[in-house]
């Protein structure tokens, strides 16, 4: 059973590859997901706000009331050398890169297309294999028109690719009026992969305290369905490798997905509730399942119930809609 | 040779540079303003720098000096070459052990910033008072004088010790030598390890006490042969200078400094000669050259090796011509026939003129005199002074010079406005706040002058004694030439001012030379600016044909992100202006400094401050000086009319930055000072004031509680006295069954106020509609100043509570209490002061309180003014400190008096009971003054029994009269900082709860030495990162109530505000209840932690939900009872260490530093957590049977 895929360029032995998440920033986890057959790893997220604000914070937090009194100029000792959130994240990459043999995949989380980019360049002399853009928006401001985000997006790929030769995946929100023209623009504009789709944490309030707080809720495979949709329309439409994320629990979540076209499916719940072994029992699965149904590759099977491969290409766009609703009769 | 580098550092970095590179081991201990040298030594043993051996000095911090000065001596004893660094009391404490160090001839240098040692007060400044207490000690004594010589004599005074085995104290003068800048040439490790002899460090070595070749140090002696072996020493010093002019000869050859062991500059022919040591001899120095230039004979001598003292050294160096010495001491000892070097001198002379050995012409005249004492000004206008004194007939010995001595009129005459500054120096004086990082510019600005300029530079920093919004005055000096001048700028060629502020509260253009340039950092356009300058300043500009420039410094400031961070943007202003370097040379100089200094920090700060530098620039405007004056405003009085004679006359002097005029007449002969002075100081440093809404608020009390500076309070009043409340003043309904129909208040004190917004933070009370809107909301100050200040005034003026009335055991009750604690100048946000004014609340006009020298001293008796207040009847605390170390026992000793004229007091009822009356005596002998009202009874009844003593006659009357006080309730308050209760006050602390006796101790536990900047203490937890603990504090904090708690009779408290308010208040009023010993270990969140001050009782909370800190009460008397004395206040853990820990800076700065090292040291203080609330968990569970009599007896029953 061959179980390789290409993605950006890059030759995988699996599609199955973790996605951006907590378990990224431990050299141990990684190497047990490794072992658990992963085809790449994607790392956590270096977020730009964590960038400018880490810098920030160190140097209003320790410079706080210097130089005040004459008894207590300082307050902290002032190392030579800071090993910054930033440089940590380098070194993680370094230090991944001697612990895996598969390739690592670095990801940056940002909004604008300011200094920041530049980290792009520094993830790639670390030597990450491909960078994994995570451009978390959300246009809330009602003076910012659509095609200004839209732009936002595009500048922002433009900037990383003018630093770097690695390949670079932009992972976005489905929150387009066309995800299709987006998808193509981002192509034109250099994407070597798109990662389809980032999920929103939506806010939460405590009824007590009166405070809005953050909320993580796991996805369930039916999230995967809205991946899948879009992959397939895209399957053959750009150059760009397709990723798909979001949902993905089972071997039949995986098998669509592939199905629909996407070169790489990426993982993250399920990882997060099982463990590592989890991708393992997912991949033992879908092997049973391709054996089962006399399938010899991912190759074989990528984009073979795309738009363009299906009977009814139809029934990925209103068509669909309509038998859904009819079905309910 | 390699080349030798050009650096601009200050004293304390010269001395350490030095020493850290000569010794193997260094024991530490912090104390102002040596601290800086520790902090150095350790922070380049945590980096891995090497000494010139190739090894990395193992730098330790022990308990205490005492404790240091033993380490030293058990490593020196041991072979070690160990260095420490100390100052003031630090040396007093060391002087046991250099007695021994010194009568064992074992070599060592101490480096010393001499400070002025306690007396009439704590003073951290410098003089040499501290040096001269340790002069029979046997060390050598070695003074330098610049930041040049403190690098070389501290190599020089290595040598020299391991070559003569006669150990040295090297010192230069705190602050002024120890903390100023100046550009030096740092000695290269080729030139230091020429300068140590390889053969000496072996002897030294061998020496040392070893199991190889046992012997035996440290013998009992007695008056057979003390005496002779005590003699036998005496070769060593007299060849002792011989080695220090080796030394400095030595010296001389690789560095091309030659140093004698007195120093003569002048006119080789002068007639009258000042002979001093320290950083004077610089000004003097400066002085006599340019009296010589303009025809005047005149000389200094300054002092280098003061002991071993070499009478001939000194008569060689005195040019045979001189007439007249005066001879300058920084020190004053009362009661002497004249002070130290005075007296040597004249010893010397009369010693050579005995013996015939004479090389003068005529008997010079010599006179003493004091000078310079807590870094007292002494500029060359003085110096000038005392040479014209020396020029008079007969001139006055004994003299002071600097002050105005209006009482012995010991004081010299000089004329202020003679100035010796060089037209080639540029002379800049800078106004600005702590927090606006005026300080850190001009540091770089020193750096950039002296290390890319061939120019040579100084700096120094005169601080504020206050912590919030504390005013710093920057002076610095540019110029072609080495600069000599020890003292303060007073014909400055550019002002700047930083903050507008300080417009009505300076005279800033005092300084200013004829066409001095102004800038001023201003909201005001250049049009617009004259208008709101106030005349004094116009007048001055005029008068002085000044320039005048100004900038929105926080305008730039907020479109490039450095907020209210103006350094880079004013420092960039002063280049452009100044025209000390081309102005492109500068911004690029200016640049590559921001660069050097945050650079480590990240490429986003460096952006920032880029982008600072660009745009300043533009928005400087030079604005011209109109002819006439024309401004309406005029700058206010400092304190109003209506205060105290006292303050007026004395107290706001201070203030305006004049105390340097008071006269010695002005002041109490013993040190003593009002309390109740900080209400005349309005120092409006808040930007945004809370605002009060009644109509949200529930009168929780919470915002009262928290507010570090007494600065929000409510008062509950019959609603008739709002008739003539000012229009704006608020009120609402008292909410509470226990006072019907009464009106509430909560009122802010608008210029008191530091803007800290703890109070709004706790508020618990929110709008329904719109939550961000709490009871309490943070609004501009400026336009609620004038309204809100008479709105204060007429709340002060409402009655207080009758404390018999209010329900003190609960927190909104307790704030009922008028605070006898107000305005410090604590941090603005300071975790400790919230306890400290509590305790005043509760029990301020009872308490008698012991401090520890620590914040706590500093904001409670720091001049100007004092916090510490009084109540409508004029009690409040009254309050002293006396040291650092001993300040449980001096607590102890409050309680002791008490005591006794307690019980000699109520002697004297019975013995008086005749004349008094039985029934008052009884009254007066059983009274229960355990409730408010209780004592309020007993005061009654005092002032019934002083009536009826006014009758009666006889001694016995007289001393009951004079001790009647004590028959009410005292409270005793021992109030200190960890750094006193866990280190170096620990001994007495340990034996004062073991005493039993009635003392309340208060631990404000910041985990940290907080006053002196920040240095580890036995509290410190593990992972958090302090000084002398930059690679994270390895070891888990002292378990102090564990302690206390194992002598059973200990009342011990754990508390922290922020997490359970109402369990600190129980705390505290248990420990005032409670017959015995008690203390409490109040967490404090400092500044020091590195954490947002306004939410700094969120992290007392996460420190509790974490674990960390166990809130805990133990009471004797609940074992008593036969119960648990153990209770625990809060809940099991409910999250993680990490999510506390990481919240502030000093944890998470080692996971930028370390990030290995964190990482591990989380898991184990995770650990500690876990453990120690298993461990307390179970105590607190334990049966406790009740052992007595009667259950003794029911078990012999049983028995039988």
């Amino acid at each position: 059973m061959d179980l390789s895929t290409t993605y950006m360029g890059l030759a995988l032995r699996s599609p199955l590859v973790p996605s951006a998440g907590p378990y990224a920033e431990k050299v141990e986890s990684l190497q047990a997901l490794e072992d658990a057959g992963a085809g790449a790893v994607v790392l956590h997220s270096l977020f730009e706000e964590q960038i400018r604000a880490e810098e920030r914070e160190l140097v209003m937090r320790t410079e706080a009331g210097a130089d005040s009194f004459a008894e207590a100029l300082s307050y902290f000792p002032e190392p030579s050398e800071y090993r910054l959130g930033t440089e940590q994240y380098l070194h993680h990459i370094t230090t991944l890169k001697r612990a895996l043999h598969i390739p690592v995949i670095a990801s940056l989380n940002g909004v604008t297309p300011g200094g920041w980019t530049s980290y792009a360049k520094k993830m790639e002399s670390a030597g990450a294999d491909a960078l994994e853009l995570n451009i978390y928006f959300m246009a809330a401001d009602p003076a910012e028109g659509s095609a200004q985000v839209e732009s936002r997006y595009l500048e922002i790929v433009r900037a990383v690719k003018a630093q770097v030769k690695i390949p670079v995946a932009v992972k976005l929100s489905s929150q387009f009026t066309s995800i299709a023209n987006m998808a193509r623009r981002l192509d034109e504009a250099g994407a070597d992969g798109l990662v389809l789709f980032n999920r929103f944490y939506q806010p939460d309030f405590d009824l007590e305290t009166l405070e809005v707080t953050p909320n993580l809720v796991l996805s369930t495979s039916w999230e995967s369905r809205f991946a899948m949709r879009w992959i397939g329309v895209l399957c053959g439409k750009v150059k760009a490798g397709l990723a798909a994320t979001g949902g993905v629990h089972t071997h039949e979540d995986a098998v669509k997905l592939i199905m629909s076209g996407a070169d790489i499916v990426q993982i993250c719940s399920a990882i997060l509730t099982h463990g590592p072994k989890r991708l393992a029992e997912i991949e033992k699965a879908m092997r049973e399942w391709m054996a089962a149904h006399e399938y010899e590759s991912v190759k074989q099977m990528k984009g073979s119930m795309s738009q363009r491969n299906v009977a009814d290409p139809a029934s990925y766009a209103r068509a669909n809609y309509m038998k859904v609703l009819t079905s309910y009769r | 040779m390699s080349e030798r580098k050009m650096v601009t550092i200050d004293g304390n970095e010269a001395a350490a540079s030095t020493a850290h590179r000569i010794n193997e081991v260094c024991a530490i201990y912090p104390i102002t303003p040596s601290s800086n040298m520790g902090e150095w030594a350790d922070q380049w043993s945590a980096e891995g720098r090497v000494n010139i051996w190739g090894t990395v000095p193992s730098v330790v911090e022990l308990q205490s000096e005492g404790g240091a000065s033993g380490a030293v001596h058990g490593a020196l004893t041991t072979g070690a070459l160990t260095t420490t660094f100390t100052a003031s009391q630090g040396l007093l404490l060391m002087i046991p052990n250099m007695f021994k160090i010194a009568g064992e001839l074992t070599s060592t240098v101490f480096h010393v910033t001499a400070r002025s040692v306690a007396t009439h007060a704590l003073s951290i400044f410098g003089d040499h008072s501290d040096v001269m207490a340790a002069r029979p000690t046997g060390f050598a004594m070695l003074a330098s004088n610049s930041v040049q010589e403190v690098h070389d004599c501290a190599v020089i005074a290595q040598a020299a010790s391991l070559a003569s085995r006669v150990p040295f104290l090297h010192f230069f003068d705190g602050f002024r030598t120890s903390h100023e800048v100046q550009k030096i040439e740092e000695l290269a490790d080729e030139d230091l390890r020429a300068m140590m002899d390889e053969e000496h460090i072996r002897a030294h070595r061998e020496r040392a006490l070893s199991p190889d070749r046992p012997m035996l140090r440290g013998t009992a002696q007695n008056p057979d042969v003390f005496f002779q072996a005590r003699e036998r020493l005496s070769p060593y010093y007299a060849a002792c200078p011989g080695h220090v002019q080796a030394a400095m000869d030595k010296f001389a050859k690789i560095t091309g400094r030659q140093y004698h062991l007195f120093d003569y500059e002048g006119a080789p022919d002068a007639e009258r000669v000042i002979i001093l040591m320290g950083s004077g001899g610089e000004t003097a120095h400066e002085t006599v050259e340019y009296l010589n230039a303009r025809g005047e004979k005149v000389g200094v001598l300054k002092v280098r090796l003061y002991r071993p003292f070499d009478a001939a050294a000194l008569l060689r160096a005195l040019p045979a011509t001189v007439k007249r010495i005066a001879v300058l001491d920084r020190h004053k000892e009362p009661g002497a026939s004249g002070e130290p070097l005075y007296q040597d001198v004249v010893t010397s002379l009369a010693e050579a003129r005995v013996s015939g050995n004479w090389p003068f012409a005529v008997e010079p005249r010599v006179i003493g005199g004091r000078y310079g004492l807590s870094s007292k000004e002494f500029n060359s206008a003085m110096v000038k002074g005392v040479f014209d004194e020396l020029a008079r007939e007969l001139p006055k010995n004994h003299f002071t010079i600097g002050i105005n001595d209006d009482v012995s009129h010991t004081s010299l005459p000089y004329a202020p406005e003679f100035s010796t500054e060089p037209d080639n120096v540029v002379r800049a004086l800078f106004y600005g706040l702590g927090s606006d990082g005026t300080v850190g510019a001009n540091k770089n600005s020193i750096k950039i002058i002296g290390e890319d300029t061939p120019n040579w530079a100084q700096g120094y920093f005169v601080y504020d004694s206050k912590k919030a919004g504390a005013v710093t005055v920057s002076h610095l000096r540019f110029g072609p030439k080495p600069i000599r001048s020890t003292y303060l700028i007073n014909q400055a060629s550019f002002i700047a001012c930083h903050q507008w502020v300080f417009h009505e509260r300076y005279d800033m253009l005092a300084n200013a030379m004829p066409g001095a340039i102004f800038l001023v950092n201003a909201v005001y356009g250049p049009g617009e600016l004259w208008d709101h300058l106030p005349r004094e300043t116009q007048q001055q500009l005029i008068d002085k044909k000044m320039k005048l420039y100004t900038i929105d410094a926080f305008e730039v400031g907020r479109q490039t992100g450095m907020g209210v961070r103006i350094n880079t943007i004013m420092q960039t202003c002063f280049f452009a202006i100044s025209g000390v370097l081309p102005r492109d040379e500068a911004i690029a100089a200016i640049k590559y400094a921001v660069k050097k200094t945050y650079g480590n920090k990240g490429e986003e700060v460096v952006r920032q401050n880029f982008s600072a530098i660009d745009q300043t620039l533009a928005n400087l405007h030079e604005v011209k000086v109109p002819e006439r004056v024309t401004s309406t405003l005029t700058r206010p009085p400092l304190v109003p009319a209506e205060a105290p004679e006292f303050v007026q006359n004395v107290i706001a002097p201070i203030l305006g930055g004049r105390g340097d005029s008071l006269p010695v007449s002005a002041f109490p002969v013993d040190g003593t000072f009002p309390t109740a002075t900080a209400q005349w100081e309005k120092r409006n440093i808040a930007l945004e004031i809370p605002v009060w809404d009644p109509e949200i608020c529930i009168q929780c009390g919470k915002c009262s509680l928290v507010c570090p500076h007494a600065s929000i309070r409510p008062k509950i009043y019959d609603p008739k006295l709002l008739e003539k409340a000012p229009p704006t003043f608020k009120h609402t309904a008292y909410k509470g069954k226990e006072y019907p129909g009464m009106s509430l208040t909560y009122q802010v004190a608008p210029e008191d106020c530091t803007g800290c917004g703890l109070c709004v933070d706790v508020c618990p009370a929110r709008s329904k509609s719109e939550v961000k809107h709490k009871a309490i909301n943070m609004e501009e100050q400026s336009p609620l100043r004038v309204a809100e200040r008479a709105n204060y005034a007429f709340f002060l003026g409402l009655a207080d509570m009758d404390r018999g009335q209010v329900r003190i055991d609960q927190v909104k009750g307790s704030q009922l209490l008028r605070p006898l604690f107000e305005y410090s100048g604590a941090c603005a946000g300071c975790g400790e002061t919230p306890y400290v004014k509590l305790l005043t609340q509760l029990f301020g006009d009872r308490a008698i309180i012991a401090n520890a020298t620590g914040c706590s001293s500093i904001y409670g008796a720091n001049l100007p003014t004092t916090p510490y207040a009084v109540n409508a009847d004029g009690r409040g605390p009254a309050w002293s400190n006396s040291l650092f170390e001993d300040n449980a026992e001096f607590g102890f000793g409050f309680r002791l008096t008490i005591d006794k004229h307690h019980e000699y007091a109520v002697e004297l009822l019975h013995r008086l009971a005749g004349k008094i009356g039985d029934d008052l005596v009884t009254a007066l002998v059983t009274a229960d003054q355990k409730t408010e009202s209780g004592i309020a009874q007993q005061r009654d009844r005092v002032v019934t029994l002083r009536k009826r003593l006014e009758g009666m006659t006889g001694w016995e009357t007289n001393h009951l009269a004079s001790l009647a006080d004590y028959l009410v309730k005292k409270s005793v308050w021992i109030v200190g900082g960890d750094g006193w209760a866990y280190d170096i006050g620990y001994g007495g602390l340990d034996h004062v709860i073991a005493s039993g006796r009635n003392v309340n101790l208060l631990v404000l536990d910041t985990e940290v030495y907080s006053n002196t900047g920040g240095q580890a203490s036995k509290s410190t937890p593990r992972g958090a990162v302090a000084k002398f603990a930059a690679s994270g504090k390895p070891l888990a904090k002292k378990d102090l109530a564990l302690q206390a708690m194992s002598y059973g009779s200990v009342y011990v408290a754990r508390v922290a505000m922020g997490a359970r308010d109402q369990q600190t208040l129980t705390a505290f009023l248990e420990a005032d209840a409670y017959e015995g010993p008690s203390i409490i270990i109040a967490y404090s969140h400092c500044i020091a932690h590195g954490i947002d001050m306004t939410t700094g009782m969120q992290n007392q909370k996460a420190a509790v939900d974490s674990g960390y800190w166990v809130l805990m009460r133990y009471n004797p008397e609940s074992a008593m009872r036969g119960e648990n004395p153990l209770k625990l206040d809060s809940p099991a853990p409910k999250i993680s260490l990490k999510d506390y820990a990481y919240r502030e800076t000093r944890y998470k700065m080692l996971t930028k530093s370390k990030p290995e090292e964190a990482a591990r040291l989380l898991v184990l203080a995770q650990e500690d957590v876990r453990s120690r609330w298993q461990f307390y968990e179970q105590m607190a569970k334990l049966h406790y049977g009740k052992v007595d009599g009667a259950e003794a007896a029911g078990t012999a029953e049983k028995a039988e």
